[in-house]
């Protein structure tokens, strides 16, 4: 109910504010949602969707799984750790907009270049979140795993697992709003397709209506999956845990 | 089965002030079916010793003789339960061939029925150290090592857990190693007691107890207490003579 009033005082600051400023600048609500629903009847509005969303999970799984794993075995391996750190400081701090280009540049304009350069981008921070989860493993059950014999897959998936869940969902979470923001920018540096590259369009035309439909409707569709994915894994993974008063 | 122990010596290296010696040579054996108790001060190394007969620290100079297909149960000093875990499936991860007739029976010996399905977290500490017991006994062990596990526990329940050690060991061969530093466990639970110096530890003497375990009735038991008293002073006499000769 809360939500749903916060909602309305958005859409009323925006009208009110679209009143002053002016229809070019800032269109108000209904031009908004005409330009959405054009483009919604022609189709294009979910193609473009499509496109980036098929975009974001390919490129969110690519990063999640390999981060993990590199993540785990830095967390366990000081080898590794003192191997990967200067890499990981490196990527860490690379901005996303030289890695994009730079992908583009080496793997020409093609959809396995996006991808990549997206995955790296959030690559880093997968590994440092679960490299921390796997610093934090508990060595006294490990031992308890030991003494019981435990095979290794069953310590891993009932010992290490949901030691490591609410790092993995924390790296989740922050893994998939960085790969909104990075995905829009790769789409409009190099894709034909899109909602980067619609935005794109719109700003080459000034075409304000567009533009707002269009980052509005990916907004909607990242606030969906971000409730209804994101925040029951989360919930789940870390249910055997006192709440929070 | 035997279980061999002799270790010639266990160092421990600290970032401060070089190496300090935990373990000074000892050696001892058990066989099937046995209790044997170790009983010695806080901090003199017991630890470290469950540590290197478990296979946990093998940094350590020696030998340890258990056959490589002993099923080990083992409580430790703290429940190193899975809070993520029920209690049932604590339990399963560690004995998954656990039939379901024998972990009801082992739930109702240590009263755990009505919590079969509650996480660790919601659980007392003593009713953790029940569950605890409880998945040492259902892999059905061979070799049984019991790190002080009535350690702050209230007497009255600390009591119905020694006799539930003692109706589970009776059931069936089992190598049993008791780590406590009460001498009445030791003396209830035990067939023989091994005294340990403090740190490094020695083994001060090896007491077998002849009476078995459910014939020592409360007279028996202070008689023996009475008579390890007497005994442990008399070495703590000696000891202090041989350092005043030298």
């Amino acid at each position: 109910m809360l939500r749903l009033l916060s909602f309305a005082l958005f859409l009323l600051i925006w009208w009110i504010a679209a009143l002053f400023v002016g229809g070019a600048k800032l269109p108000s609500p209904p031009a908004v949602l005409e330009v959405m629903i054009a483009e919604a009847s022609s189709g294009a509005l979910f193609l473009h969707l499509g496109a980036t969303l098929a975009r974001v999970a390919l490129a969110f799984v690519l990063a999640m799984s390999l981060g993990s794993a590199i993540g785990y075995l830095m967390g366990r391996v000081r080898l590794a750790d003192k191997l990967g750190d200067p890499w990981l400081i490196l990527l860490l701090n690379l901005p996303a907009l030289v890695v994009i280009v730079l992908a583009y540049i080496w793997a020409g304009l093609t959809e396995a270049a996006a991808i990549a350069a997206i995955a790296i981008n959030k690559l880093p921070t997968a590994v440092v979140t679960l490299r921390e989860g796997t610093r934090a493993l508990d060595r006294s059950l490990d031992e308890m795993a030991s003494v019981f014999a435990m095979p290794r897959w069953r310590a891993f998936r009932h010992v290490v697992l949901p030691q490591l869940a609410p790092y993995i969902a924390a790296a989740a979470r922050s893994g998939l709003s960085l790969v909104w923001k990075i995905v829009l920018v790769a789409e409009l540096l190099g894709r034909p397709n899109g909602v980067g590259f619609e935005i794109g369009v719109a700003f080459q035309l000034f075409d304000t209506p567009r533009l707002l439909a269009y980052s509005l409707t990916f907004a909607a569709v990242v606030l969906v999956i971000e409730t209804l994915l994101v925040q029951p894994f989360e919930a789940r993974a870390t249910r055997w845990r006192p709440r929070a008063a | 089965m035997r279980l061999e122990v002799e270790i010639t010596g266990k160092t421990f290296r600290s970032a401060t002030s070089g190496t300090h010696e935990v373990l000074a040579p000892l050696k001892f054996a058990l066989h099937s079916g046995e209790v044997g108790v170790l009983i010695g001060p806080s901090g003199c190394g017991k630890s470290t010793m469950l540590r290197i007969i478990l296979g946990l620290d093998h940094e350590f100079q020696g030998r340890i003789a258990r056959p490589p297909q002993a099923r080990i149960g083992m409580v430790f000093q703290e429940p190193r339960l899975l809070p993520w875990r029920s209690v049932e499936q604590n339990v399963r991860l560690a004995a998954p061939d656990v039939t379901d007739a024998k972990l009801s029976e082992l739930f109702r010996i240590l009263e755990l029925e009505a919590h079969r399905s509650h996480f660790p977290g919601e659980l007392s500490l003593g009713l953790a150290r029940r569950v605890a017991l409880a998945r040492a006994f259902a892999v059905e062990p061979d070799l049984l090592v019991l790190d002080e596990p009535l350690a702050s526990l209230d007497d009255a329940l600390a009591g119905r857990l020694r006799d539930e050690i003692a109706t589970l060991v009776a059931s069936r061969p089992v190598m049993t190693l008791l780590v406590t530093h009460s001498l009445d466990d030791a003396v209830r639970l035990g067939d023989r007691l091994f005294f340990l110096s403090p740190r490094p530890a020695r083994i001060l003497a090896e007491v077998p107890i002849a009476i078995p375990r459910d014939a020592r009735a409360d007279a028996e038991i202070a008689a023996i207490k009475a008579g390890l008293a007497r005994r442990i002073q008399g070495e703590q006499g000696d000891e202090r003579a041989g350092r005043d000769v030298s």
